[in-house]
């Protein structure tokens, strides 16, 4: 990536360049990956012709694993190491997953996310949606015959810190450049509104597997913002077939035992539920451990058993218009997406709050991964002319323990995203060196109503008079959503900053590793590829070094000039090892001695461009 | 213009009370095209921070303008005359009886009619306000006669957010 942080803002270097770049949905019940090819955004299919991959990983015996419709298979046979719905397990421990005991797995607890044993060993949510989106991502490579540039990954609105964290994280150890996190909802607004030239306020209901989504955005000419969003991240069409296995289990007095008997209920239920879709009356069958369950459900009895479920997503959208402050009547259209918006109770309830038929023009399994793969697009730079601008929302308010289990609010929900906030904090003891930040997310009051998302220390606080002391803490989310925090006395100047990584431990360096492992299966074309790769992205990043020189050189004192110019002969002179590490080690050392170069280019740049705009306007 | 340019100035608008919102949601969407971190990225990790310093930034300014409460406080600030609302939380005696009939009437409240009738009383006192901070700020260029009327509509803000968590009960 060096060579581009010096390239002239909005422009790559290379303008005739196409960067391969795809979306990708990862979802409960299954993942799609989508690009746009010849100006049309379409999902990428399979070797087999299919573009819907379950979103199941089995693991054997001896290391190897299946994934997707071959797991799938053996949801009900080997029920104990094929994982599925994983996405609820993301960033989540054990005492976060409602209804465990009725999964067929064998959890482990830890303190930030859960493990699940398997035959080939504990697995962490994050590397079974690694292997989900590395599926993905040969899946697209093959359709273009070349490597992808980069993705957008979808998580839902409603997804908080430490369940965006660890989505990133898997992309990292699916070797994906992750361009962005989008939020689903927002993903099928871009779908929705490039197809229908829409402009105007535009609710999207979005009912998935295992989450459930409400953004309410406005659209005007090619922006999409959001102006309020809520939702439940632990709500979904699997619910739908928990209770109707609950239900069936209560009418016929029948019991699950074993791992399978709960596994074959739950494909038994999915496939009932899906037929009542469309017929009014469904025979539920499945075979348990020495008995066999037939029981014949009616529309209106499934209705009525989850009719509380259906209440709770009306609930969400009626808080989420609340916060946007706009009346039902402000709403053009309302769009459903996810695959458990089929189910026509559902339907009904939306069309009833809204009073109008909901949209359903595009394939409610498509349309989030189609509207990922549009901004991938325009992310890549592929769409000069493009003018698609995603202004999207906080779901959750953040903010920092304060005295007596309180929460002090730093960050609101539905601020629109990147944002800095900041507050004020002072000592309260005399004397006193040091200042515990614990960091929070959620609506409630009370620190233990919400997510823990991080602790750190600012140490080093010269010792002063109670109250005396002025300790800034400031939040950062970035464009993808996620929270960086830092701390500073004011008077001394003492700092302290943290990543707010979810406390599960994988650590960068740990990711590497991962990384490292999984391909170090070491072959020598790779290293004459590597070789040529590397020497042409140093030729790159000399030539966009030279070219940032000559135009804002000024920028520079003659220290900082030859600094720059020592690590550019480096460079070329470590061209001549004839070794990847190398060449790419003295890249790294030039993208590092010009980085704050390049950060003063953009700012000049920015500046430049916002004073233009002004310029016009007055 | 530089990071630690006014909002006005960021904005490119006149340093008044009077705006438009059209033309502030417009400028903040025009000003956005240029710095998200959106446009930047295939810059890497540098032009990503610098981005998103701007882009929120004007996200900052785009929240204070965009609310008339916050854009008379800044007003006052800028014009130095510090709200300082933490601090001095003194008020007039006829204002506190007024905001304490407000809360009887919230909590007296039995239907949504009555709640209603109450956050239109409060609107016309807050437009009066408003008014009173616009000729204050705009035309007699008085910033520190402006800041006791802005703590008052803090106060009004603050209620009518609990008035709004009244109509919750009903619904």
């Amino acid at each position: 990536m060096a060579l581009l942080q010096i390239s002239e803002p909005g422009q790559s270097p290379n303008p005739h360049e196409r960067r391969i770049a795809v979306g990708i949905d990862l979802g409960t019940t299954h993942s799609l990956v989508a690009a746009v090819r010849h100006g049309v955004a379409e999902c990428l299919p399979d070797g087999e012709g299919r573009v819907i991959l379950p979103s199941v990983v089995r693991y054997l015996a001896g290391g190897g694993r299946q994934i997707g419709h071959a797991a799938q298979e053996h949801l009900a046979l080997d029920p104990e190491n094929t994982i599925a719905s994983v996405k609820r397990f993301m960033g989540r421990s054990l005492g976060d997953v409602q209804g465990a005991g009725k999964l067929p797995y064998r959890f482990a607890e830890h303190a930030g996310m859960l493990g699940i044993h398997t035959v080939a060993g504990e697995k962490s949510p994050v590397e079974v949606s690694a292997e989900i989106l590395a599926t993905l991502r040969y899946q697209a490579e093959d359709t273009f015959n070349d490597d992808l540039y980069g993705a957008v990954i979808t998580v839902p609105a409603y997804f908080d810190d430490a369940q965006r964290q660890a989505t990133k994280d898997a992309a990292q150890l699916a070797g994906l450049n992750v361009l962005r996190l989008i939020n689903e909802p927002t993903a099928a607004a871009i779908a929705y509104g490039l197809d229908n030239a829409s402009e105007g306020v535009y609710a999207i209901y979005d009912l998935g597997g295992g989450t459930f989504d409400i953004s309410i955005l406005r659209l005007t000419q090619g922006v999409f913002e959001v102006v309020a969003t809520g939702g439940d991240s632990a709500l979904g069409g699997d619910d739908y077939d928990h209770a109707l296995v609950d239900w069936v289990l209560a009418q016929t007095g029948m019991q699950a035992v074993t791992a399978a008997d709960k596994a074959s209920l739950k494909v038994a239920a999915r496939v009932c539920k899906e037929a009542l879709s469309a017929t009014k009356n469904v025979a539920f069958h499945a075979q348990l451990t020495g008995a066999t369950v037939d029981f014949d459900v009616k529309a209106e009895q499934f209705h009525a058993l989850t009719s509380h479920l259906t209440a709770r997503t009306i609930a969400a959208v009626r808080k989420a218009m609340r916060d946007a402050k706009l009346a039902v009547t402000d709403v053009q259209g309302v769009v459903m997406v996810g695959g458990s918006t089929r189910m026509p109770q559902v339907q009904a309830a939306v069309a009833e709050f809204f009073g109008r038929a909901p949209l359903t023009n595009l394939n409610p399994d498509e349309v989030v991964a189609l509207g990922a793969s549009i901004q991938a697009n325009q992310l890549a730079g592929n769409n000069a002319e493009g003018d698609l601008l995603l202004l999207d929302v906080i779901p959750l308010s953040l903010g920092v323990e304060t005295m007596g289990g309180l929460v002090e609010r730093i960050v609101p929900r539905n601020q629109t995203i990147p944002t800095a906030m900041a507050q004020d904090f002072t000592t309260y003891k005399d004397g006193q060196t040091a200042l515990a930040l614990h960091v929070v997310q959620g609506e409630r009051d009370l620190v233990t109503d919400c997510r823990s998302l991080a602790r750190f220390e600012l140490r080093g606080i010269p010792p002063m008079t109670a109250g005396a002391a002025r300790i800034r803490v400031t939040f950062t989310v970035d464009a993808d959503g996620l929270l960086n925090v830092s701390a500073r006395e004011q008077v001394s100047g003492v700092e302290a900053r943290i990543d707010v990584k979810p406390s599960y431990g994988l650590g960068d360096d740990q990711i590497a590793q991962m990384l490292k492992d999984s391909f170090a299966t070491a072959e020598s074309d790779m290293r004459t590829r590597a070789l040529v790769e590397a020497c042409v992205d140093a030729d790159r990043l000399v030539m966009a070094t030279q070219t940032a020189l000559e135009a804002d050189g000024d920028l520079l004192d003659a220290v900082e000039r030859s600094t720059i110019d020592g690590a550019m002969q480096a460079l070329v002179s470590a061209k001549s090892s004839s070794d990847a590490a190398t060449v790419e080690a003295f890249s790294k050392a030039l993208a590092q001695a010009t980085e704050a170069f390049a950060a003063m280019r953009m700012n000049r740049g920015i500046a430049h461009a916002l004073a233009g705009k002004n310029i016009e306007a007055l | 213009m530089n990071l630690q340019s006014n909002d006005f100035e960021l904005f490119g608008l006149k340093q008044q009370f009077a705006q438009e919102r059209a033309v502030l949601d417009d400028r903040w969407k025009t000003l956005q095209r240029e710095a998200h971190p959106d446009k930047f990225a295939v810059q890497g990790a540098a032009a990503q921070r610098v981005a998103m310093q701007w882009s929120a930034r004007i996200n900052e300014a785009y929240r204070r303008l965009k609310d008339p409460l916050t854009r008379a406080a800044y007003l006052c600030e800028l014009g130095g005359a510090p709200v300082n609302a933490h601090t001095n939380t003194a008020m007039p005696a006829q204002f506190l009886m007024q905001q304490m009939e407000w809360r009887e009437a919230l909590d007296d409240a039995r239907d949504i009619a009555a709640l209603e009738v109450l956050r239109q009383n409060v609107e016309v006192s807050k437009q009066a306000l408003l008014q009173q901070c616009a000729q204050l700020l705009d035309v007699q260029n008085d910033c520190n006669a402006a800041v006791p009327l802005v703590r008052e509509l803090m106060f009004i803000e603050k209620f009518a957010q609990d008035l709004d968590r009244g109509f919750d009960k009903f619904e």
